[in-house]
Formats: C-alpha cells, structure tokens, sequence
C-alpha cells in the first residue's frame, strides 16, 4: 500500500536537525529560512528543525546553540508553505514541557528517539504528542546492534504507546543492505496496520541511499535524508541522490529532482562548515558501530588531548556506548593522553 | 548508646539492600520489614535475618504496641505519599526513597546536618546523590552559574517506576543541583545503556566557573567532597582529574569544570554495577543514622 494517493513513500529531511551536529549547533533563523524555502520549494514534505540531540539538546555536553532552537522552528513554520514542520526528542535529554512548547510554535510532527532497546521511556511523551494532536513518529537508535525480532518487540511498545511510525535508525551507519531489510521487514510484520516503519540511514559505509531502497523494497513508508548528507558522521543519505534514484525506479515522492540538485548545491552548501566526508573518523564510526553523532566530539577531544580521534571512536566502541554518552569521550581521551 | 529501631517499609529489590546496610548499623537496629505480597522474597529473606515481617502494609505496622523511631519507605511516590502524614503524626521520622518529595531534600554530604530534627526527608534522585555533591564542592569556592549532570546507568538497574517517569528524574534531579548544590541554574540528562555485561553507574558534572577562577581551588574542592561521599558510599570515586576548558562557542561562552565519577555498588544484595541503588540505600543509612543519634543523644 503506497503511503498516501499521490505518494509512494514519505520523505523526511533532516539537515536542520541532523546537520546540527556537523554545523555544532550554530544555525541561525536566516540559515533556516533559507533552507526551509528551498526545501519547500522542492517539493520536500517534512523537514525537520531541532538542535541535532533534540529538544533540550543546548547544553556542555552535546554543544550550546547559537540560536534558542524553539525559534528556529517558529521561522521554519512561518517559512514554510507547503512542507510540515518536525522535531525531535529524546527522552532523558529533553521533557514534555518542550513538547507543549514545540506544538505552540506550529510544529506538527514529533519524533521521539530512545535507544533500540530503551523504548518504554518514550511512553509517556508518545501520550502527550497524541494528546496534542500531533503526528508521532518514534526512532529506534543504533538499529544496527540488535536483531530484527528485538527491534520488532521494542516498536511495539512504541506502537502500542501512540506512535505512528517507527524508523530502524542506523545511527552509526553501520548497517549493511540486507541487515536493513531485514530489519524492515521484521517491524513491517510485527506492525501490520497498527503504524507504519520508516528508515534513517547514515553514510559511514557509503550505503545511505542503497540501504533506504532497500528498506522501501522491504516496506518502509517513510525515509529519512539530508540534502547534501549534511548530517552527523559521514552525513545523511543524500537526499538529492535518493529523490534522483527513485526517480528513474518510478517510487513517488513527491520531490522535484532537478530542483533539490540545485538546492544543494545553491542553498544548503554555503551554509555547511565543510562537506560531511566518508574519511578516516567517519568511515571508522561505520566500521566500529559508534553513534554518529561522536564525530565532532571526538575530533575536538582528540586536538585537545593530544590523540588518536580514531582511537576515541575505537574505544567507544568497544565499551558499547550509546547515544547521548558524549561526555565519555573526554574521559576515553584523558585516559589515552595517560597512556602515552 | 542504644540503638533506634527501624522499620522498612517496601521488600523489593531497595527495601532488601538497605536492610543488609541497616543490619551492619552501629547505631540502628532494623525490626521490621513491610510488604504488602506474602510471597515477596524480600519479606522471606528479612525474616532470615530476624526481622518481624507483614504482608499486611504500613496500617498493620502503625498498629502495634512498639512502633519505629525510624521508617525507611522504599515504595512508590504514590503510596509514601499516603503513609508521610501516618508517619508524622506518630512521631516517627521518614527516611523517603522515594521520588514523592514531600520533605526536604537530603544528599549527607552537603545538608544532612540542616534537617536532623525534619520529620520526613527526601533522598531526592540517584543522580542527585552522585553529583550534587561535586556541584557543592565547585559553587562554595567559585560561582556556578549553571551546572549540567549526565547521569549513564546500566539498562537493568532501570525500574519500571525510573522508566514510566524518567522526566521527573530530570526535573528533581536539576532542582536539587540548583537548590543544595549551589548553581543558578541546573540540568540534569539520564542515559540508559543496556552493555553486556552491564557498566557501573557513570556520572559526569559539568560546572560553569569564571575565566579567573581558582582552578587548584575548585579541584581541591572536588577531591575532598567526593572523599567525604565515599565515606558512606565506599564504590563512589573519581575516575579522572577534574579537567578544565576555556570558554568556546559551543560551551556557550562558558568556561567549565569536568568531573567524571563513579558508583560501584557495595553488592550488599543488588549486583555491583547497580550503583545508582546502592548510592541511595547508602545515603538513607547514613541519613538514618545521622537521625539516630540524634534521637540517642
């Protein structure tokens, strides 16, 4: 069943939530607003507008904003015309309250992420998103380090708490073509019509735009880009070489393909430090299953300690850490400095 | 000196660790143990250990001819906040464990000495215990305009109770590093990692200081507070030196003090790596005790 009359699939893009991270958190309202026009322009249904580690995400740990992000999402609501504004949350980070406030702005959509295993957390906010009339959909994080059966139990919980969607997210870039639709197919069977399944996939293995095809094969309704992958990591599926790609296999999206090329390149581009690169760091994070997020982190831990930034995201790997634990990189670093 | 006596209402997992801390008190001597299911292993194992059990709740307790000098509740923020009022009219001081929040909010390190005569008093979080002490060591020798804790425990040491209300957690917990620790403001984040085999509780602080703070200061500060801690929570220690950085734009123009601790459970009952338990069962023995000798004194 496709996702609507006029569309095969819904897409999401995320580089004002994702490239937050890349851009360390210093987006501006006219950052927004351009992007959000171009996006709008393009054809792009859903964009989504939060500091990179959610609401309440301003902080020492995951990096301050430059600019408060409820009012980058009140100059993304005000921008858009066509396109629906989404947020993120993860709980533990932010709180209900942020959510009121989130939907007094105009958003419409709210995303709440816990970890692939954590997801009972999330049954309080899903409650309150739906009691606000909001649409919801949940991330399962760091999809890649758990079976398809595990996830399927914990979107489930998601589902049964009021999410309507639920996204294997590969947050460290670390799955490969058939563990996505695999994972996909598993949610789809579990869900049924109780919500759709949806995929956020990471180009740390280069894999971004094959995995999300993947996953629509498998029977995802909605997927997650960012123009220009600007994003955490290695970046975000491309979200120009996703609508290009399902262009020429004739899955509808609704984007104007010619049109979010030149998005890219004209709009999104100037406004990133850099292009987010497949390099030594983030290939690594794809290699050793480490949350894509960690990236700049360890990069700065790395200069300021004297070490390997590699060998922060190896170690990081090893102890298993998850979303969120960005203030155990300095510790891994001063304990690498120790060794030396 | 004699000893007060205690009850613990609530035989779970806490209530069953906090009995075995109780029962090694030099200064209180744990009587009862309350549940509510006559099944519960926790009541089994403190009559094992001697203790007059029920199964018939806090109503059955306050019935007997001899009640507590003090009660420990380890049950729900519900259901204390039932019993706190029973409590008080008897007389008999409340050592909550829960997350009710109906007296003042305790960490011993800080405040105990503030609320030895209170008649109910709130161990507030379990990351409240871990970190609003090093957030105390920082604002008494430099201003903390705002203090952040990250809080990692292990996915198993997280309750349904912790789960089903994790922004409470949040919430009380940056109270408390506003209210006892010191800061203008405070922020508490809660992570739950489900590693295999599970991490020990992790708790990092974050405080902000001025540029031309005393840094040998603020670390001396921190050492001594957390050895303080540990005087009554023997797992808890620093993991690194306190680390220092410059104010940037992404610390929002703030320079800041790093502290990384951890809490390695005494294993009393509940497993090592649960030391976000072992922290709170540990903080009401010695909160427990402080009122004892009090009452004795």
């Amino acid at each position: 069943m496709p996702y609507s009359a006029d569309l095969d699939i819904r897409v999401t893009d995320s580089c004002l939530r994702d490239g937050s991270h890349a851009k360390q958190h210093q987006f501006t309202v006219e950052h927004v607003r351009s992007i959000v026009a171009a996006l709008d322009d393009a054809g792009v249904p859903v964009i989504e507008v939060t500091h990179g580690d959610g609401l309440g995400g301003s902080s020492f740990n995951y990096g301050f904003s430059h600019t408060p992000e409820q009012e980058l999402i009140k100059a993304a609501v005000a921008t858009a015309r066509r396109a629906k504004i989404a947020f993120l949350m993860l709980p533990g980070v932010g709180v209900k309250d942020d959510i009121r406030e989130a939907a007094d702005n105009g958003a419409s959509i709210c995303r709440i992420a816990t970890h692939c295993t954590e997801a009972d957390v999330s049954i309080q906010h899903f409650g309150l998103a739906r009691e606000l009339g909001l649409e919801t959909v949940g991330f399962l994080m760091m999809s890649h380090s758990r079976p398809p059966e595990v996830l399927a139990e914990q979107a489930r919980i998601m589902a049964d708490a009021g999410c309507q969607c639920v996204y294997v997210v590969d947050s460290a870039g670390a799955l490969i073509m058939e563990q996505t639709s695999d994972r996909i197919a598993a949610l789809v069977a579990e869900l049924g019509d109780d919500a759709q399944v949806g995929f956020h996939g990471h180009e740390n293995l280069g894999l971004g735009v094959a995995n999300s095809i993947l996953a629509v094969r498998a029977g995802a309704k909605q997927i997650d880009g960012s123009v220009r992958r600007f994003g955490a990591g290695a970046g975000n599926t491309p979200l120009e070489a996703f609508a290009a790609v399902t262009d020429k296999l004739g899955i509808r999206t609704g984007i104007d393909t010619l049109k979010i090329i030149d998005a890219a390149e004209d709009v999104v581009r100037p406004i990133m430090d850099g292009e987010c690169l497949l390099d030594r760091l983030t290939l690594t994070m794809g290699y050793a299953g480490v949350y894509s997020s960690f990236l700049k982190h360890a990069d700065r831990q790395a200069r300021k300690y004297g070490v390997s930034g590699a060998e922060i995201l190896m170690e990081a790997g090893r102890r298993k850490l998850i979303g969120g634990q960005e203030d155990q990189l300095i510790e891994i670093a001063v304990a690498l400095a120790a060794k030396k | 000196m004699g000893k007060a006596t205690a009850a613990i209402v609530g035989s779970g997992n806490i209530g069953t660790d906090l009995m075995y801390k109780l029962l090694r008190s030099a200064h209180i001597e744990p009587r009862w143990m309350i549940g509510v299911d006559p099944d519960s292993p926790g009541l089994k194992r403190a009559a094992d250990q001697g203790l007059i059990t029920s199964a018939e709740g806090v109503d059955w307790l306050l019935a007997q001819d001899e009640r507590p000098d003090i009660v420990f509740e380890a049950t729900s923020a519900y259901v204390h906040r039932e019993n706190a009022p029973k409590y008080r009219e008897l007389g008999i001081q409340a050592v909550d464990l829960t997350p009710a929040a109906v007296g003042p909010a305790v960490v011993p390190a800080v405040n105990l000495g503030a609320h030895l005569d209170a008649p109910n008093v709130s161990l507030i979080t379990c990351g409240g215990q871990a970190t609003i002490p090093i957030v105390h060591a920082v604002s008494r020798v430099a201003e903390v305009a705002y203090a952040e804790i990250v809080a990692s425990v292990a996915s198993p040491s997280a309750g349904p109770g912790t789960r089903a209300n994790i922004d409470e957690f949040t919430k009380t917990t940056a109270r408390g590093i506003e209210t006892i620790g010191g800061a203008a403001k405070g922020k508490a984040i809660i992570i739950l990692n489900p590693a295999e085999p599970p991490m020990l509780m992790q708790d990092t602080i974050f405080c902000s200081i001025p540029v031309d703070a005393d840094r040998d200061a603020v670390a001396a500060s921190i050492k001594e507070v957390a050895a303080e801690v540990a005087t009554y929570v023997p797992g808890y220690r620093l993991r690194t030196e306190p680390q220092f950085d410059d104010p940037t734009a992404v610390s929002g123009g703030l320079a800041r003090v790093a502290v990384f601790v951890e809490v390695e459970g005494a294993g009393d009952f509940l497993p090592p790596y649960s030391g976000n338990l072992d922290i709170m069962t540990a903080a009401a023995t010695k909160v427990g005790e402080g009122f004892a000798q009090r009452i004795h004194a």
